[in-house]
């Protein structure tokens, strides 16, 4: 079977079946072992002291929040260049999900901040492009929201999404482009990491863990949202043959 | 393990990591458990996915 068969929901749904256990296991194993690295085997940091361990988690979910709307470009993408029917599926179920990630970003990097920088915010280039990023993760939620019709509403968030996607070289370089706070890259380089062994290794299992919880999050969401326009193609379909005439006025919304 | 002065703040950070992912979690289950409630509804009421002239409603 190709892999654009599982453009089909129904197969779609079965891989998931297959798959979503195993993936959890594995999601559960990588956050054990990045955990414990963090805790017991990552030193402290010479500058940072113990607060280095913020970082376990603070920049794992940085990444994820650039990961998922580079997700949900792509999916755009297949919404309005290939019209693959789960691609708006998956721009519409990420968002949530990359809010969250975001949100855990600005919310870990505040409190790395007060204590190191000896302030909780500051309008930098980085801080304040990642604020947007999550601005732009609730306008795209708040979009698919105010739309009934699916595809109506996954073609409009598409174009905003793809539109927004300029903002991601913003944040990966606003460090490099202006004077800013926050430090510039320290791991992916062209150079290679500046950072020491002993810390690197669990910041980068604690990433593997984040990805693997975003995998698990997103296709349970996908699954949902599949199940939801089932729903309401259901409704519409009963509402068809006990009103005719009335029916599209009267179905309910998808959500 | 002794987190020094700071320990307020790293604790804080991975208490509202975890809360959020929980939180997230949550709220698909129980999207999941609501779509599904919705889908057997429609089956008791014989509304299916198969078409008409496949023998459903």
């Amino acid at each position: 079977m190709a892999f654009w068969d599982y453009a089909n929901p129904t197969r779609f749904l079965k891989l998931v079946q297959v798959v979503l256990p195993w993936l959890t296991g594995l999601c559960v194993v990588a956050f054990a072992a990045g955990l414990y690295m963090s805790f017991f085997v990552a030193p402290e940091d010479y500058q940072q002291g113990q607060t280095v361990r913020i970082m376990y988690i603070h920049v794992p979910a940085a990444w994820l929040s650039m990961m998922c709307y580079s997700i949900m470009a792509v999916s755009s993408l297949g919404t309005l260049v290939w019209k693959h029917p789960l691609a708006d599926v998956s721009a519409k179920t990420a968002a949530p999900i990359g809010a969250a990630f975001t949100f855990m970003a600005l919310v870990t990097g505040s409190l790395w901040g007060k204590p190191m920088w000896g302030t909780y915010w500051v309008w930098d280039a980085r801080l304040t492009s990642v604020l947007v990023l999550l601005i732009m993760y609730l306008g795209l939620m708040t979009l698919w929201r105010t739309m009934d019709d699916p595809i109506k509403a996954g073609k409009a968030a598409a174009v905003l999404t793809l539109a927004g996607a300029l903002n991601l070289p913003v944040i990966k370089f606003s460090v490099d482009w202006w004077n800013t706070l926050h430090q510039p890259a320290s791991v992916m380089r062209l150079d290679g990491p500046t950072i020491h062994p002993d810390i690197l290794w669990p910041l980068l299992v604690m990433a593997v863990a984040f990805t693997l919880l975003f995998f698990v999050l997103h296709l349970m969401a996908m699954r949902n949202e599949i199940l939801r326009r089932r729903v309401r193609t259901l409704r519409l379909r009963a509402a068809s043959a006990a009103h005719p005439r009335s029916a599209v006025a009267t179905a309910q919304p998808a959500e | 393990m002794d987190l020094g002065p700071h320990a307020g703040f790293i604790l804080a950070s991975y208490g509202l990591c975890l809360l959020t992912v929980l939180v997230l979690i949550a709220w698909i289950r129980i999207d999941k458990a609501g779509q599904e409630k919705a889908l057997r509804e429609l089956a008791e009421q014989g509304v299916s996915r198969r078409r008409p002239e496949d023998g459903g409603r």
